[in-house]
C-alpha cells in the first residue's frame, strides 16, 4: 500500500425514528505515511463520525453503510471495517489512537492517571510489569511537558487543568507508538494559551517520531499551523482537498474562503471578522444540488439543479464547485 | 407596565395544548392518559356507572362468583364488587387529590418563603423538612394516623404531611434558580415589592417541575392510602378501598379469590397508569432524559 | 477519612434530636389521653393520679421530654402497656428477624435487577432491552401487599401451597426458616429491583455516552473492561444514591409484608402496637426505626466517597 490509510467510498447513516439519514456521502481520503492531514468543516459536517469510523467505533445508531477503510498496519493491510472484535482491539490504542475535544471528560473520573496509563499499556503487553508501565508512563508525561509527573501519575482526572489533562490524553494516546494519531478538535476546549502550547507539543512530537496526524478542526488558524495536506468538509462530504500552501494561497471553493475569512487569528486573540451566514444542513436536508448554495454569495441556477463533482483544478488541488469545473457528480 | 410580562425561563411549562398533545403523541403517554382517564372517570361518575349501593349487604348473594348482575362478584356480606371497585376509585382519587394539594400548598408556601428570603427562616424550615424526610413515608403516615386516630380525613393528612418535603425542596430549588436570573434583578431595580415579585414572577416559573412533582405525588399518596387501607389504618368501613377490599378477600381467598383479583387488578392498573404517565411527561417536559 | 466520618456522625445530632422531638410532639396529639386508653372503664381518679405518676404524666413537658430522650438513649424505650415487658429488647429481636428479610430482599433485588439493567442498556431497544423494561415497570407499579395476596391466591389455587404460618428462627431451623422468608423477600425486594433496573439502565446508557468510555475503547479495551471496570463503576453512584433513597420504602414494605406473611419483626411489631395504641411500643418503634432509616443513609454516603475520589472529605 502507497498510504497509511485509505478510505474509499465511506457513507456513514444514522435512524432518525425509522428512516436510515446520511450523514456522510461517499468519502475518499489517502493519508500518506508520516503526514499531518487536516480535515476542516463546521461542526455537522461528518468529520468527527469520520474519524470514529476509522476506529470502527462509531456510536449506535450511527453506522457505515458503504465504502472500505484499509489500513497498511505493522504486520500487513487490514481492511478495517470487516476486523473481528479482537483485531480491532490490537489496531485501537496500539496502531491507531485517538485524542478528543473535551480532555476534562476524556479520562474517567474514578481512577488515577496512573492506572488509566498503565491500562493503555496493559490491553497490548499483558506481560509488562508495573516497573516497566511506571517508567514508560513517566517517560510519557515528561514527553509532554508535565511538570512533576510522579506526582501527576497518582492524581484524579478533577485534579489537574484542561491543559495537563489534554497533555495526559496525548501521552496515552502515543504511550505505545501508535502509526496514526487522530486528533478530534484537541484544543478547542482549551483556553488560546494552553492551545498554542498544545499544537507546539504535537508538532514536536510528530518531527520526534513517525506517527501520521489526522488533525480534525473547525479552524484554520490550526490546519496553517500543523498541516501538510487538507481536507475541507462540508454537509458530509469532501468540497475541497489540496497542499495547506496551495489551499491557503489558491482557495478554490467559496466555502473554503468563508472559512478563511472566519479565521481565528494566529497571534492567539480570538477575532471574530466574519461568519459565513446560515448553518450547514443537516444529514437528511440535503439538497439535490450544491449543499452549499444557499449559503453561497456566487451560486447560479444550476448549483441548484445539480451536484457539481470533485475535481482537480491543479495537480493535487481538487474542488466541487461548478466555478471550477462544469463536471457534474454522477 | 411592559415589566410586568411573564418571562419565559429555560423550564416553563409549554402550552398546555402541546403538552398534551405531546402525551398522546406518545404511545406510553397515551396509554398512561388512558389508564389515568379511566380511573378518574370512574371516580367522577360513580354514581351512574355503580348500580347496587356500596353499602347493601344482600345474604342471598354471599360471595356470588362473577356473574350478569354481579359484574365482578360479591363479597362476603353479598355486596357487590364493581360498584365498590367504581367507589373505592372515587375514594383513591380523592384521598389523593387532597392530600397531594395539602402537601403543594405547604410545599409551595414554605418552599417561596425558604428559597426567596433564606437566612433564618430557611434554616428552620429546611431543618423541619429533613426530620420529615428523615422517616420513612408510610411509618410516618401511619404514627400520625396512629395518634390522631382512624378516619378519611386523617388519612389524608397523614399522607399530606408526609408529602410535605418534597415539594418544599422542588419549590426552594425553582425559586432560587429564578432568582439567581437577570429578570428578576430588573424587576427588583424597576422597584417592585418583593411579594409582588415573588407571586407574579416566580411562580408562572415553577408550573413545569411543580406539574410533574405533583403527578408523580399523586400516584405515591394513591398507593400510601392502599397500603395504609390494606393494614386496617386507612379508610374505615363502611367506606369501600381497593386496600381494605383486599385486606378483607383474603380470609376468603379459596372461596372468593374474585375478591381479591379484582381490586389487586384496579390499583395495579391505577398505579402502572400514573407510572407511565409520569415517565412520559418527564420526556416531554424534559427530553434530554430520554434515553 | 475518619474525620470525615466523626463530622458526619456530630452532622446527624441535629437531626436526631429533630427527629425524636418530632415523634414527642405527635405523641402529644394524643385525643384525649394516654391513661383513660390504659385504664378504659376502669377509672378511679387514684388509679389515674397513680399512673400518672407512674408515666411521667404530671411533670412539665420540657421534663417529659428530656426524661424519655435520657432513657432512650440509654436504651431505656420503657414498658409497654399490654404486657408490661421493657420495649427496647423486643424491638432489638424482632430487628433481627426483619433485618433478614429485608437484606434478602435487597439481595434478590440487586441479583435480579443488576445484570437485567446492564444487558438493557447494552442492548438498547432489543427485544431483550422491552421486555426487561415491562418487567422493570411492572416491578415499581406493583404494590407490595397486592403481589403478595395475588401469590398467596397463586400458590394456594395452583399448588395447594401454604406459606407456613409458624415463624422458625435462622438458626433454629435453616430451611424452614428459608421457606417461610423466601417468598416474601422475592415480593419485599421486587418493587426495589424494578427501580434498581430502570436506575441501571438509564445511568448504564448515561455512562456509555461519556467521553472516557469513548476513549476507553480507543485505547484498545475489551468490552468486558469497558464495561465493568468503566461503565458499571461510574454508574454505581447514582445506583447506590437510589438504594439509600429506597430503603425506606423498603423498611415501609417489611411492615406491610410481615403483616401479610406473618413474620413477627419490628414491622409486624409496630403495627399490632398501633393497633392495641400501645404508645411505648409505637413510639419505641417509630424511633428506632427513623434512627435506622438515617444511619443506614449515613451508611450510603460514605460508601459514595469509596468510589467517587471527586467527592473531597473537607
Amino acid at each position: 500500500m502507497k498510504n497509511l490509510l485509505e478510505v474509499r467510498g465511506l457513507k456513514i447513516t444514522t435512524l432518525r425514528g425509522k428512516t436510515e439519514v446520511r450523514l456522510l456521502d461517499k468519502v475518499d481520503l489517502d493519508i500518506p505515511k508520516k503526514c499531518s492531514f487536516g480535515i476542516v468543516g463546521e461542526s455537522g459536517c461528518g468529520k468527527s463520525i469520520t474519524a470514529n469510523a476509522i476506529m470502527n467505533m462509531l456510536p449506535y445508531p450511527l453506522r457505515v453503510s458503504e465504502g472500505t477503510i484499509r489500513y497498511d498496519s505493522k504486520i500487513g493491510e487490514k481492511d478495517i471495517l470487516s476486523l473481528d472484535k479482537k483485531a480491532l482491539r490490537e489496531i485501537r490504542g496500539q496502531e491507531i489512537s485517538m485524542i478528543f475535544q473535551e480532555p476534562m471528560t476524556s479520562l474517567d473520573p474514578i481512577f488515577t492517571v496512573e492506572m488509566q496509563m498503565y491500562e493503555a499499556l496493559s490491553f497490548h503487553h499483558p506481560s509488562m510489569g508495573r516497573q516497566e508501565m511506571r517508567e514508560r508512563s513517566l517517560e510519557m508525561l515528561h514527553r509532554v511537558n508535565i511538570p512533576r509527573p510522579e506526582q501527576t501519575l497518582m492524581s484524579y482526572p478533577h485534579q489537574l487543568s484542561g491543559g495537563q489533562l489534554q497533555r495526559i490524553m496525548i501521552a496515552i494516546a502515543l504511550i505505545n507508538d501508535p502509526r496514526l494519531l487522530l486528533a478530534d478538535e484537541p484544543t478547542t476546549a482549551l483556553d488560546v494559551t494552553i492551545q498554542a502550547q498544545i499544537l507546539k507539543l504535537m508538532n514536536d512530537l510528530k518531527e520526534q517520531n513517525d506517527t501520521s496526524i489526522v488533525m480534525i478542526t473547525h479552524d484554520l488558524g490550526v490546519i496553517a499551523e500543523t498541516c501538510e495536506e487538507v481536507a475541507v468538509f462540508y454537509a458530509g462530504q469532501i468540497v475541497e482537498q489540496a497542499n495547506v500552501m496551495e489551499l491557503f494561497h489558491h482557495t478554490a471553493h467559496p466555502y473554503t474562503l468563508g472559512l478563511l475569512q472566519a479565521v481565528t487569528s494566529l497571534g492567539g486573540e480570538k477575532r471574530m471578522l466574519y461568519t459565513i451566514p446560515g448553518i450547514v444542513p443537516p444529514g437528511g436536508q440535503w439538497s439535490e444540488g450544491c449543499r452549499f448554495a444557499d449559503r453561497c454569495s456566487r451560486y447560479t441556477a444550476r448549483c441548484r439543479e445539480a451536484m457539481p463533482a470533485l475535481t482537480e483544478v491543479s495537480p493535487g488541488h481538487k474542488c466541487r464547485c461548478f466555478l471550477n469545473s462544469e463536471e457534474v457528480e454522477a | 407596565m411592559k415589566g410586568n410580562r411573564k418571562p419565559v425561563i429555560n423550564r416553563a411549562l409549554p402550552g398546555n395544548e402541546s403538552l398534551l398533545k405531546q402525551l398522546w403523541d406518545d404511545p406510553m403517554g397515551r396509554a398512561g392518559m388512558i389508564g389515568v382517564g379511566l380511573v378518574i372517570l370512574l371516580a367522577v361518575f360513580a354514581p351512574w356507572i355503580a348500580h347496587f349501593d356500596v353499602g347493601k349487604m344482600n345474604s342471598k348473594a354471599r360471595f356470588a362468583a362473577p356473574n350478569a348482575t354481579f359484574w365482578f362478584g360479591a363479597d362476603n356480606f353479598g355486596r357487590d364488587i364493581f360498584s365498590r371497585i367504581v367507589y373505592g376509585a372515587r375514594v383513591s382519587i380523592i384521598v389523593g387529590v387532597v392530600a397531594v394539594s395539602i402537601a403543594a400548598g405547604f410545599g409551595y408556601l414554605f418552599g417561596l418563603i425558604a428559597g426567596f428570603f433564606e437566612g433564618k427562616a430557611e434554616t428552620v424550615i429546611m431543618m423541619v423538612m429533613d426530620v420529615i424526610f428523615a422517616f420513612p413515608h408510610i411509618l410516618l403516615a401511619l404514627f400520625i394516623v396512629a395518634v390522631l386516630g382512624k378516619s378519611i380525613v386523617n388519612t389524608m393528612i397523614a399522607i399530606g404531611i408526609v408529602n410535605i418535603p418534597v415539594f418544599t425542596r422542588t419549590v426552594r430549588a425553582s425559586v432560587k434558580t429564578v432568582k439567581s436570573t437577570d429578570y428578576i434583578a430588573n424587576a427588583r431595580s424597576i422597584g417592585l415589592k418583593k411579594m409582588s415579585i415573588l407571586f407574579k414572577h416566580v411562580t408562572p416559573n415553577i408550573l413545569a417541575p411543580f406539574t410533574v412533582q405533583a403527578t408523580l405525588a399523586l400516584s405515591g399518596a394513591i398507593l400510601t392510602e392502599a397500603s395504609m387501607s390494606f393494614l386496617g389504618l386507612g379508610i374505615q368501613p363502611p367506606d369501600p378501598s381497593w386496600g381494605s377490599m383486599l385486606s378483607d378477600a383474603r380470609k376468603f381467598m379459596e372461596q372468593a379469590p374474585w375478591m381479591a383479583i379484582f381490586p389487586a387488578v384496579f390499583i395495579i392498573i391505577t398505579i402502572l397508569s400514573f407510572n407511565i404517565l409520569g415517565d412520559a411527561l418527564r420526556d416531554v417536559l424534559d427530553p434530554k432524559l430520554k434515553l | 477519612m475518619r474525620d470525615y466520618i466523626i463530622r458526619r456522625l456530630l452532622g446527624l445530632i441535629p437531626i436526631l434530636i429533630g427527629i425524636s422531638l418530632a415523634i414527642f410532639i405527635i405523641m402529644q396529639l394524643i385525643p384525649g389521653d394516654v391513661v383513660s386508653g390504659i385504664l378504659g372503664i376502669e377509672q378511679t381518679p387514684e388509679l389515674r393520679a397513680m399512673w400518672e405518676k407512674k408515666l411521667g404524666l404530671d411533670k412539665p413537658l420540657v421534663e417529659q421530654y428530656l426524661t424519655w430522650i435520657g432513657k432512650a438513649v440509654t436504651g431505656d424505650f420503657g414498658e409497654s402497656f399490654r404486657t408490661g415487658a421493657p420495649v427496647f429488647p423486643e424491638i432489638l429481636s424482632r430487628f433481627k428477624i426483619s433485618a433478614e428479610l429485608a437484606i434478602m430482599g435487597c439481595v434478590f433485588a440487586w441479583i435480579i435487577a443488576l445484570p437485567l439493567g446492564i444487558i438493557s442498556a447494552l442492548k438498547r431497544n432489543s427485544v431483550i432491552d422491552r421486555i426487561v423494561r415491562v418487567i422493570a415497570l411492572m416491578g415499581v407499579s406493583i404494590p407490595n401487599f397486592a403481589s403478595a395476596t395475588l401469590v398467596i391466591l397463586f400458590l394456594a389455587k395452583g399448588f395447594n401451597y401454604h406459606t407456613p404460618v409458624k415463624y422458625v428462627g435462622l438458626f433454629e431451623n435453616f430451611g424452614t426458616n428459608m421457606e417461610i422468608m423466601v417468598i416474601p423477600a422475592l415480593i419485599l425486594g421486587s418493587v426495589m429491583a424494578g427501580s434498581v433496573m430502570r436506575m441501571t439502565r438509564s445511568s448504564m446508557l448515561e455512562v456509555l455516552r461519556q467521553d472516557y468510555i469513548k476513549a476507553v475503547r480507543a485505547k484498545g479495551a475489551s468490552e468486558r473492561v469497558t464495561i465493568f471496570r468503566h461503565a458499571l463503576r461510574n454508574s454505581s453512584i447514582p445506583i447506590i444514591t437510589l438504594i439509600g433513597m429506597q430503603i425506606g420504602s423498603l423498611m415501609g414494605g417489611t411492615v406491610v409484608i410481615e403483616q401479610i406473611f406473618s413474620i413477627p419483626g419490628l414491622g409486624q411489631f409496630t403495627l399490632t402496637g398501633i393497633n392495641q395504641r400501645d404508645y411505648p411500643v409505637v413510639q419505641g418503634c417509630v424511633l428506632f426505626i427513623a434512627v435506622l432509616y438515617v444511619l443506614v443513609n449515613l451508611l450510603v454516603d460514605i460508601l459514595y466517597t469509596y468510589i467517587d475520589p471527586r467527592i473531597t472529605y473537607n
